[in-house]
């Protein structure tokens, strides 16, 4: 694998353990196609990153985060785009963006280590599996588009399989991410010794941890690295982005715009780096489930139930749509009350455009990635 | 209170994941001193001292021929002397050979620490490797570090403290640290020729490790002994050095079946006569006079307190109470330093178990809590142990003087520290990712000590990996 030192310095990542990466030696037939899967972990609010502007109710349940898309680009006569995400609403506009709304996995209840294995084992119970999703669908393709990789020190379930899987991770102690200190710094607040140690460690950590930070270019930096390795003709075909920070319960409305200014560099330099490759290139990017259609009050939204979903690409099925069975945000409309009802399963959405993708039988997928569904 | 907790971490290295529940703490440690096994699997591989030794001469010698060489053609270029006779490269290179060594130990210390059936006895094998420090600055040390604490300390720590202080004091890794290897009797023998000669100056005494043994390991700072005593201590230590190491004149003394890195007394190097030290006259022959001092320092009152107030702050806090020490020292006293009988004491006494875990871990009790907590490996293969510890903050075995490293709150509680602890927690958690569940690892390893706080915290983690992180991370989790 060829890696270019500038793409490592710029995104602080350097490659660990490359002499025990399964080899990436197949010749190219044709061209290969390419699958970038890019989490969200921490439950990404889909009503405020592909709002339903339309809908009456909305404005009501989010009171002063009503405008938090304001400025966005009108996808259709219902649905607004997060103003963050300026270059994926390019992407719509060419016909290379689809966002598949109120959609949730088989998950019912709302515990993120329990929604995560599910999004990524692809079962029908949590702990249920012990690979996932892409690591069963590496045995449909072809030689040439099953090497995967992902960037993270440890294989992630999703892509746990039969299938030898490569890794990269930093080399020095990465930066804790943003979200975590935040997290550490609720923990420690009544805490005498630990509290004014860590408000000091904070004020002297630059954060670049997380894909929100740095103005969004940490991001870009993570794109930029995901394209270089992929894109060579012995790179992977298949990869793995992790990106979290997405559990915003609190001033979620400046938190969710750097997370998205983020994930849209992270979007943009992938596709800037991929090239001509792009045309031949599936992203998806999910999240374990939802958040509430209220918000709290802390200028945030809380666990919930469906979300929305990306898939990018140069060979989309229906690119420049979002399609939704639209449930509404009245509260009789909502799941349990709280939650934007699921209408459709996110299992069938990766599955329908995995199959276009691959141009593999649909059936066949599905009953490979979600055998249990 | 939280005994379960202070029992596993307070005394012991944490609780591992896969350690039955702790329902009678006392007992539980109380075993220990039995089941101790002072040569752990995890340390059967590591080499000998006299490899360790050899890798430094060869090292010594390779510099010593590059420098002839850089002279010789440093002559031939009209004198212009090269500032730098090796070149850094090439000096790394060949520093390699001894440091391996003490990045090996490093590597298995660690993983002793992690594996070890007796966590307690392993702490206090790491508590008096830390009270009879040396430090590896010098490069004659490097590679006896680990060989130090595992042939000198883990022998000794179930037995008599005047043993344990002899064996620290006789390793090659303390006499060469401490320059006992260049120290000679003034009216030894070989001085004694050199000066008739009148040709140089004759090597003479050096104090270093006699002071050291007075103020730090034995009696205390300020214990009511003098410059005269340590003088004539040092004159009664003259002798013992270091086969193949040792710098000097002296080497030539070695007999001819000398081992490298072998301890050895040269008779023609000690001081002649009776010293007195503390008031008490020694007549012994040879080696045997420092033997009968060190022994006679190893039960003194002072020596008793002094031992007795270490170890009663590394089991409560920063302030021992005075009723804890008072009762170490009067056991130590009584059994004539008995180690196991001290332990008791210790484990017998309500002070250790009566407050809240308040004393903050160090990077390395923290560490090996963390790695004996998690199922699967948490680091890299080739995560280089030594290297770590530097970056957190505790080299290991190199405490930077012979005061080892200090034992309190404030010695290891710093804003880079702690963000240094949250870094490593995160790029564990990152290798864990969802192997390990942080809400049921939790309760196991914060047992009794688990705060509503930290459990509510873990449960609302956005990941799996988060949620081990903030584990590790959290208020409890730092301290013992």
């Amino acid at each position: 694998m060829i890696l270019s030192r500038r793409s490592i310095i710029l995104s602080g990542i350097t490659v660990a353990a490359a002499g025990a990466l399964p080899g990436f030696a197949y010749a190219a037939a044709g061209t290969p196609k390419r699958l970038v899967f890019i989490i969200q972990r921490g439950a990404a609010d889909g009503l405020a990153i592909v709002a339903p502007t339309g809908d009456p109710a909305l404005a009501a349940a989010r009171r002063a985060m009503a405008d938090e898309t304001a400025g966005g680009a009108k996808l259709d006569g219902m649905f607004t785009l997060h103003p963050a995400l300026a270059a994926t609403a390019g992407l719509y506009m060419g016909k290379q963006a689809h966002f598949a709304h109120a959609i949730a996995t088989a998950y019912r209840d709302r515990s993120h280590f329990d929604g995560q294995n599910m999004l990524e084992g692809g079962g029908s119970r949590p702990y249920g599996r012990d690979d996932g999703w892409i690591g069963r669908l590496l045995t449909l393709l072809p030689p040439a588009e099953r090497d995967a990789i992902a960037i993270a020190p440890a294989v992630p379930l999703a892509l746990r399989g039969s299938v030898q899987v490569g890794t990269y991770a930093p080399s020095r102690l990465p930066q804790a991410d943003a979200d975590l200190i935040a997290r550490l710094s609720a923990l420690y607040a009544n805490d005498p010794l630990l509290h004014p140690l860590w408000d000091s460690a904070i004020k002297t950590q630059e954060l670049a941890g997380d894909i929100g930070g740095n103005n969004g270019r940490n991001g870009a930096d993570l794109g930029k690295l995901a394209a270089s390795l992929m894109l060579p003709a012995d790179g992977a075909r298949v990869m793995m982005v992790e990106t979290g920070g997405w559990d915003t319960h609190s001033g979620q409305r400046g938190r969710l715009a750097a997370q998205l200014r983020g994930l849209d560099q992270l979007i943009g330099a992938l596709q800037a780096g991929l090239g001509s490759a792009w045309s031949d290139t599936l992203v998806i990017v999910a999240t374990e489930f939802g958040r509430t259609v209220e918000v709290n009050g802390t200028g945030g939204t809380d666990h919930g139930t469906a979300s929305t979903a990306m898939l990018l690409g140069g060979g989309l099925n229906d690119g420049g749509k979002v399609s939704a069975d639209w449930p509404g945000l009245g509260n009789a409309a909502r799941y349990e009350g709280r939650d934007l009802k699921p209408t459709r399963s996110l299992e069938s959405v990766i599955a329908g455009a995995v199959a276009h993708h691959y141009a593999l039988d649909p059936g066949r997928v599905m009953s490979t990635l979600y055998p249990e569904a | 209170m939280a005994v379960q907790y202070l029992a596993a971490n307070r005394f012991g290295l944490g609780r591992r994941f896969d350690d039955p529940p702790i329902d009678d703490p006392k007992a539980w440690l109380t075993r220990q001193i039995g089941d101790y096994d002072p040569a752990p699997p995890a340390l059967a591989a590591l080499a000998g001292r006299e490899a360790i030794a050899t890798a430094y001469a060869e090292y010594r010698d390779e510099r010593q021929a590059m420098r002839r060489e850089a002279n010789a053609a440093a002559m031939r270029d009209d004198g212009d002397a090269m500032s730098d006779p090796m070149p850094d490269a090439m000096r790394r290179m060949s520093r390699a050979g001894f440091r391996r060594h003490y990045v090996d130990a490093a590597g298995a210390r660690l993983a002793a620490a992690i594996a070890t059936p007796t966590p307690f006895a392993e702490r206090l094998v790491h508590f008096w490797a830390n009270h009879f420090a040396i430090s590896a600055d010098k490069q004659t040390v490097v590679g006896f570090a680990g060989h130090y604490e595992n042939a000198a300390i883990r022998p000794h720590v179930m037995g008599k403290f005047a043993d344990l202080l002899i064996a620290a004091v006789r390793h090659p890794a303390m006499l060469l640290y401490l320059d006992q290897a260049q120290s000679f009797g003034p009216d030894s023998i070989f001085a004694t020729r050199i000066r008739n000669r009148g040709k140089r100056q004759a090597p003479g005494l050096n104090e270093n490790l006699a002071r050291e043994i007075l103020e730090l390991h034995t009696l205390g700072v300020r214990a009511g002994y003098t410059q005269a005593d340590v003088t004539s201590f040092a004159k009664a230590l003259t002798g013992l050095t270091v086969a193949g190491l040792g710098r000097g004149a002296g080497q030539r003394l070695m007999p001819a079946d000398a081992r490298p890195g072998e301890t050895l007394f040269v008779g023609r190097l000690h001081q002649p006569g009776p010293q007195t030290i503390l008031g008490k006259s020694y007549g012994q022959p040879d080696e045997k006079q420092a033997e009968a001092v060190l022994r006679d320092l190893a039960v003194h009152p002072a020596t008793a307190k002094h031992v007795a107030i270490k170890l009663a702050r590394h089991f409560t806090g920063d302030n021992p109470p005075a009723a804890l020490v008072d009762r170490l020292s009067g056991d130590f006293l009584r059994t004539g330093g008995d180690l196991p009988s001290l332990y008791r004491t210790l484990i017998a006494s309500p002070e250790p178990w009566a407050a809240a875990p308040t004393m903050f871990k160090s990077p390395w009790d923290w560490t090996v809590s963390m790695l004996r907590a998690l199922k699967n490996p948490a680091l890299g293969e080739r995560q280089n142990i030594a290297a770590m510890f530097a970056q957190l903050g505790q080299p290991v075995w190199r405490p930077g003087s012979p005061k080892g490293y200090d034992d309190m709150v404030a010695t290891w509680a710093g804003s880079a520290a702690l963000m240094q602890r949250v870094e490593l927690a995160s790029r564990v958690a990152g290798r864990i990712g969802d192997r390990a569940d942080a809400r049921v690892l939790a309760p196991l390893i914060l047992a009794d000590a688990l705060t509503p706080e930290t459990a509510q915290a873990i449960g609302r983690a956005d990941s799996p990996g988060q949620g081990i992180a903030m584990l590790f991370a959290s208020p409890t989790f730092l301290r013992r």
